[in-house]
């Protein structure tokens, strides 16, 4: 297509679930282009000859090769391409906050609307997941073994990098099933179990064998797996710690942590109790706690299950959200209110112990924070009750203390992190290796795979470098 | 899938079972629990591991048919399997010479004092129990509890064994009668193991209890089982199970414990009545 008619190409909207129909199923919102959007979209790629994209990409997939791929209408081709860096391509096309990456740097994005990358990701991926992928290229057998500790993003990555590379590797999952926070996390109507379970068993073709119902730290430590013949170890265990915000009234039946509440509802499939035996209860107003992408994902949810009002609050204004601006208008589409300038000081409960209502503090913004953003300063005197049913409290996860309690020589810092070298993930204790969330605290699934990659990579280069 | 090897049944509505489970009985300590899912559509149910046996790779779980998940769980026989069992999770108690101590177990928590008192017997600590149950015919355990106690009495909240009354009465006796008592651990339901917490107070005798919680994960990530012990809350599933009687906040204990009782009842009428109301067809 010639250059004029590229740029008269408008970026081919994603379609929805209607918000009014949507609100009560728990089926994915985004329905994924269609072969002409997608033919479109792509065509829309300047094919720049030194692409700005691929820089925004934490693991560099070799963004206008693939989207080429699509032109030729070689699909199969295109998934080859970004599996060459990213193994989950059906999931990051659906939760990478693109806008903040790859389609940041787009050229087309600074006079106008970006290529949709990952709208086009999720294109192929999906083609790709219905017609069956190619074959699966392994590498030759090193006969070294890696133990991968926790199957979340950055485990699932640093393993089926370790595979391509011909090393043996045995992923240890805690839960009974293998995802990590695409799992318990990330909501069905977000991001399709089916589509996890798809990617895992892609995953798992490559040789990478899964254990669940094994808690490292507990079932068996890092010291053992080297006894059980482990030549290096990765960990990436993730943010599971919930934190709580340390008001009084937390301890309320109704008030739950958002890793609760999600736990509940994606892992165990609550929202199909009694079938499913696991209980969860939102009544009629939900109060939810933060405004992360955790945050939007349970007020959402709480709507899905049939709460009448389901409310965000967040103490700083709708700009310093650190919600991916698209699930915030999908939130308000579907009737989430949004109380801005707004923290609980305290929730009250009623004779049983049951969360009745939540005190409210109205906020301004004041000078920015360490972190860039403007910081919130309390008004005083500006205390109101908030009738609550339920109380979901999203206001950020820890590390996961089992680990480095159990591994001697293993470092971490004040907050409990694993403390590894961002290039190589090499932790202080020798054949360690960390990355993702344990490592960087709460942050996105590409760059816990960004992180697992680079570990691999690290990995790869020592079990070389040593002789058996 | 890990096979049931064994199934008994102790008490009415209480059943034990062996379960193949080489990893965790290679690791389990006193005091640690499990969590199981019997199938695909189950809840994940914690329960304290009642034995091991490293050797023959099994360990022993006792539960009390109370919700609709213990309930399912008892109808399963032997040869049966259940879908995922996941452990040795929690910190083990704290097994030393302490010299004399008490172990206490209520109700299906005989089951779980029963290591406990054993390692502390072994130990070299002079070990007296105290084991409670509605009747006698609700008793277990008698037998090895007395195995592993220099003594053992026996309370029945209706006087068909041992003596009339709750396992409190005999405590209070020890408590007056004996000096040097220095550690009291108490396995039970939350009324009873608070009474005891009550009773050693005053004494100002070290007391433990293993806190029951409702748990989803077991690994400290969802924060469910959240107590408040000495004014700051901590995770049973992590943090404990064992705490310090003296500094759990028992009515967040009680309360917390009736979080989902509606849906507790909600489900054992699906399970007798299927999930459609058939009277309502007709």
């Amino acid at each position: 297509m010639p250059l004029q008619e590229k740029v008269r190409v408008e970026r081919r909207p994603m379609p929805v679930q209607d918000p009014r129909v949507r609100v009560g199923n728990f089926d994915e919102v985004a329905l994924g282009y269609g072969e002409e959007d997608a033919l479109l979209e792509a065509s829309r790629c300047l094919m720049c000859r030194k692409p700005a994209c691929i820089q925004g990409c934490p693991v560099e997939v070799e963004i206008p090769a693939f989207i080429g791929c699509i032109l030729k209408r070689e699909y199969r081709q295109a998934v080859a391409v970004i599996k060459e860096k990213n193994n989950l391509p059906a999931v990051c096309g659906r939760v990478c906050p693109q806008e903040n990456q790859c389609e940041k740097y787009c050229v087309r994005g600074k006079k106008e609307e970006p290529v949709a990358i990952g709208r086009l990701e999720r294109f192929v991926a999906d083609w790709e997941l219905k017609n069956g992928g190619g074959a699966v290229a392994k590498g030759v057998p090193t006969g070294r073994r890696v133990a991968v500790v926790g199957s979340g993003p950055a485990g699932l990555t640093a393993a089926a990098d370790l595979a391509r590379l011909g090393h043996e590797v045995t992923v240890f999952e805690a839960l009974h099933e293998p995802g990590g926070v695409l799992v318990y996390g990330i909501p069905e109507f977000r991001l399709p179990k089916e589509v996890v379970r798809q990617e895992i068993d892609n995953i798992r073709k490559l040789g990478v064998a899964i254990k669940t119902n094994t808690v490292v730290g507990k079932t068996v430590t890092v010291e053992e797996l080297f006894g059980r013949g482990y030549d290096a170890v990765f960990i990436g265990t993730g943010a599971g710690l919930p934190y709580f915000m340390n008001i009084p009234g937390e301890n309320l039946n109704g008030v739950y942590s958002a890793n609760e509440f999600l736990t509940r509802i994606n892992l165990m499939k609550a929202y199909r109790f009694p079938e499913f035996r696991t209980p969860v209860r939102v009544g009629r107003r939900v109060v939810v706690v933060g405004a992360g992408n955790v945050a939007v994902d349970c007020a959402r949810t709480a709507l899905r299950l049939g709460a009448e009002e389901s409310w965000i609050l967040y103490r700083r204004s709708e700009k310093e959200m650190p919600a991916r601006r698209e699930e915030v208008e999908h939130a308000r589409e579907e009737g989430v209110r949004f109380s801005l300038l707004t923290a609980p000081v305290r929730i009250l409960g009623d004779e049983s112990g049951w969360v009745r209502a939540v005190t409210c503090r109205r906020f301004e913004l004041g000078e920015p924070d360490e972190s860039g953003r403007r910081s919130p300063v309390p008004i005083p005197g500006s205390e109101y009750d908030m009738e609550a049913d339920t109380v979901v409290m999203a206001i950020g996860q820890g590390p996961n203390p089992l680990i480095p309690q159990s591994t001697p020589g293993l470092e971490v810092n004040r907050k409990g992190n694993i403390v590894a070298d961002e290039a190589t993930g090499r932790t202080t204790r020798e054949g360690v290796f960390a990355g993702g969330d344990i490592v960087t605290g709460a942050a996105t699934v590409i760059q816990a795979m960004g992180a697992g990659k680079r570990a691999a990579r690290a990995i790869h280069e020592y079990l070389l470098s040593r002789q058996k | 899938m890990y096979k049931i090897v064994a199934k008994k049944v102790l008490a009415p509505a209480i059943k034990q079972f062996q379960i193949q489970a080489p990893e965790i009985a290679a690791r389990a300590r006193p005091g640690q629990f499990v969590v199981l899912r019997i199938d695909e559509k189950g809840e994940r149910i914690p329960l304290t591991i009642a034995d091991y046996d490293p050797k023959g790779g099994t360990v022993i779980l006792v539960f009390q048919e109370a919700g609709r998940t213990t309930m399912e769980l008892g109808r399963l026989e032997e040869g049966d399997s259940i879908l995922d069992l996941v452990g040795p999770l929690g910190k083990p108690s704290e097994i030393r010479r302490y010299g004399k101590v008490i172990c206490i177990g209520g109700g299906v928590g005989i089951a779980a004092i029963y290591p406990i008192a054993r390692a502390l017997k072994e130990a070299g600590n002079e070990v007296v129990s105290i084991i409670g149950a509605r009747c006698r015919d609700h008793l277990f355990l008698v037998e090895k509890m007395g195995e592993v106690s220099d003594a053992l009495e026996i309370t029945t909240d209706d006087g068909s064994a041992g003596r009339k009354g709750f396992v409190t009465g005999v405590l209070q006796d020890l408590l007056v009668g004996e000096e040097g008592i220095d550690l009291v651990v108490a396995i039970g339901p939350p009324a009873m193991m608070r009474a005891v917490a009550e009773l050693t107070r005053p004494y100002r005798v070290r007391t433990v209890v293993s806190l029951n919680p409702i748990m989803v994960d077991g690994i400290g990530m969802c924060g469910a089982c959240r107590v408040a012990v000495g004014g700051k809350t901590r995770f049973a599933c992590v943090d404990g199970p064992e705490f310090n009687a003296h500094l759990v906040d028992w009515p967040v204990v009680m309360q917390r414990a009736r979080m989902f009782r509606e849906e507790e009842k909600r489900a054992v009428e699906d399970y007798f009545l299927g999930s459609e109301c058939r009277c309502r067809k007709r």
